[in-house]
């Protein structure tokens, strides 16, 4: 019996399910019934393989970071899903979403986004398969994201501003959720992270499992051995921290570090440090620990990073951090910023912001000088030059 | 003690029930609201706790929930605010929310002082019915509260035969697979839908919701049916005219 794994009822120990109105029931029994046994064709086995190769540019390497191995003492590897086509690990699961959605014969594809990262992943793979694409976005995001709203529009899709509630990733979400209730028959919606109701966790997580596989056959080569001591990600919904994980998840010599978005401290009020600040509740329809007030009412995360501004995390991270099977630490943006310029300076790799938050963790950790770390590099910076710009005053 | 709910339902006649957010307009309102809805002959009401989340709502609730908590809502004040209702009041008062408001106040608490103040039923669209059953039920038959489910015209008859074991008063029927507020008017299926389910012969009385909002769409929903509830057409009338022509919006209804 797999501990870290969903239920038949979609939990992950006390955390997870479908707390949707029943207008969602039969959009997602539809997807429950069917994401399983579609995934493990081999049509759409080979067709994924096919385009993760020659489209998305995998595998991706395992790099050996030598100078930060030389400047902290101790084996760093990064996972190089920034080097993916569009810039992130985001698109390993819009490609198997959009066939997922072909499939399941959907003409039209809906999504959030904050970024915009998982919104470009998802416009492209809709001008790839010619389907109709509804982006979903928060009118403040689109304000400080212009060049991927730019991208998305290049790419065929629409962006439509969420204007409800704070304006931001989790009332997209709101509107995304609310266009499919909206549209039940033809519209799949390509969730961007392991968050929402079951199925969503499961199924993001299964299609972003490909990393942790990579990194066991490429660790096997450079170390003789398919396990690393340390798996290391940041951790906004929790999509590329899963995908690294995956595949260690039973095994507890391994190591599991999340790493979450403390904004301007813990104790500013402007923080998205979830583990910390939030309690278990029921987020766009699962059961997971959230930052809210004392009435349940949600409340506004905040982060430098577009993509770790989420008020929850997704289920399965939840149950990591319960039951202690993942350790999370917090790291502020002052923190993430330097971390991204040592990795630039030290590794000529810009990451994004996201990312650069996982480098930041060294000074709150004593890894051995033969310890084993793989980190998850999961995107690159060129989304973020204006916020680096700005805050080097470069 | 018999149910108001099932004493309304009892009655010769097609029922309305009003849906109102509660702390909107203002948040002293809430008591005003339904002191005049009673005095306009309405047959039940659906006090509406807001919700910074509500993924069911279109824009008109969504609206009135965000300057309700604006405004200062919470489940803690909307309690006090019904403490002594009943001493006026005697249609069935049903609260609906949200289910992540009811977790963090504490079920039991929550079903505790619903059952003190004399509410009759709950409406949560997103605690789904097997979790309700496996965690719940119990709960709320102990306080004498009735769990409202809700139907779709996606909902399959296999599925709605389920739903209709429980004994809930009544079946909040959902007329489209819209949001609520939506105001695309009834199409042929929507009608069939009416009707087929209106034949199912089901234990439970069925009551219709989401885009009645005129004399016309009530006629057609609930010709099949025990009667209609109107939540965004009542909230766009107090947005415009206040709370002093509330029995003007339900006379029309007729
Ligand atoms: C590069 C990068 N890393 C991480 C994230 C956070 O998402 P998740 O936690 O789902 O991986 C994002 C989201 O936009 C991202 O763009």
């Amino acid at each position: 019996m797999k501990k870290y794994s969903v239920d038949e009822f979609g939990f992950y120990g006390d955390f997870g399910g479908a707390f949707v109105p029943e207008l969602l029931y039969s959009n997602l029994e539809e997807l429950k019934e069917n994401y399983k046994q579609i995934i493990q064709t081999e049509k759409f086995q080979s067709q994924f393989q096919k385009l993760l190769k020659d489209y998305v540019g995998r595998p991706t390497p395992l790099y050996f970071a030598e100078n930060l191995s030389e400047k902290y003492q101790t084996k760093i590897y990064l996972k190089r899903e920034d080097l993916c086509h569009t810039g992130a690990h985001k698109i390993n699961n819009t490609i198997g979403q959009i066939l997922l959605a072909k499939a399941l014969n959907k003409t039209r594809i809906i999504a959030e986004t904050g970024a915009g990262q998982h919104g470009v992943a998802t416009a492209t793979v809709c001008a790839l398969m010619g389907l109709q694409c509804i982006v979903y976005m928060g009118e403040v995001d689109i304000e400080r994201q212009a060049p991927n709203v730019a991208r998305m529009k290049m790419l065929g899709a629409e962006v439509r501003p969420a204007k409800s509630g704070s304006r931001t990733l989790k009332d997209a979400t709101n509107e995304a959720i609310r266009d499919w209730i909206n549209h039940p028959k033809h519209t799949h919606y390509i969730i961007g992270s392991v968050v929402g109701p079951h199925p969503y966790p499961d199924l993001v997580t299964t299609l972003q499992s490909v990393i942790s596989k990579e990194v066991k056959t490429q660790l096997r080569s450079k170390e003789g051995r398919e396990t690393p001591d340390y798996v290391i990600a940041c951790v906004g919904g929790g999509s590329n921290a899963a995908g690294l994980f995956s595949e260690f998840l039973e095994n507890e010599k391994v190591s599991i570090i999340g790493v979450e978005a403390s904004g301007k401290g813990v104790n500013s009020e402007a923080s998205a440090a979830t583990t910390i600040l939030g309690r278990e509740g029921i987020i766009h329809g699962s059961k997971t620990l959230l930052m809210q007030n004392k009435d349940g009412q949600i409340t506004e995360p905040y982060s430098i990073s577009a993509g770790l501004d989420y008020p929850g995390i997704g289920p399965l991270h939840a149950h990591l951090y319960k039951t202690g099977r993942a350790k999370f630490i917090s790291i502020t943006d002052d923190e993430a910023m330097q971390a991204g310029l040592e990795l630039s300076k030290m590794e000529g790799i810009i990451p994004a912001i996201e990312t650069a938050h996982a480098f930041a963790i060294f000074k709150y950790m004593n890894f051995k000088k033969d310890d084993i770390l793989v980190f998850n590099c999961s995107g690159r910076g060129d989304k973020d030059l204006e916020t680096y710009r700005t805050y080097f005053n470069y | 003690m018999e149910n108001r709910i099932e004493k309304a339902l009892s009655k010769k006649k097609k029922l309305i029930s009003i849906y109102f957010t509660a702390g909107f307009p203002k948040l002293e309102d809430t008591k005003s609201i339904i002191l005049a809805l009673e005095k306009s002959s309405v047959d039940m009401i659906e006090i509406g706790l807001p919700y910074s989340d509500p993924l069911a709502d279109g824009p008109v609730i969504q609206q009135s929930s965000t300057q309700a908590l604006k405004n200062g809502m919470s489940t803690r004040k909307l309690f006090t605010q019904l403490k002594n209702i009943r001493e006026t009041v005697e249609i069935p008062l049903i609260i609906m929310g949200y289910f992540n408001a009811m977790l963090q106040f504490g079920v039991e608490e929550f079903c505790i002082e619903a059952e003190e103040i004399g509410i009759d039923g709950i409406i949560m669209p997103d605690l789904p019915i097997d979790i309700f059953q496996k965690n719940y039920q119990a709960i709320f038959e102990n306080h004498n509260l009735k769990f409202i489910p809700l139907i779709t015209p996606e909902t399959s008859s296999e599925r709605i035969q389920t739903i209709d074991e429980l004994d809930s008063g009544f079946i909040y029927m959902v007329s489209t697979s819209k949001t609520t507020g939506s105001e695309t008017g009834f199409n042929r299926d929507t009608l069939d839908y009416f009707e087929r389910i209106g034949k199912m012969k089901l234990q439970n009385d069925l009551m219709v919701g989401f885009g009645i909002k005129d004399n016309s769409t009530f006629n057609k929903a609930s010709k099949h049916t025990k009667g209609c509830i109107i939540g965004s057409a009542f909230i766009k009338h107090l947005s415009a005219e206040g709370i002093d022509s509330i029995g003007d919006f339900i006379q029309k209804l007729k």
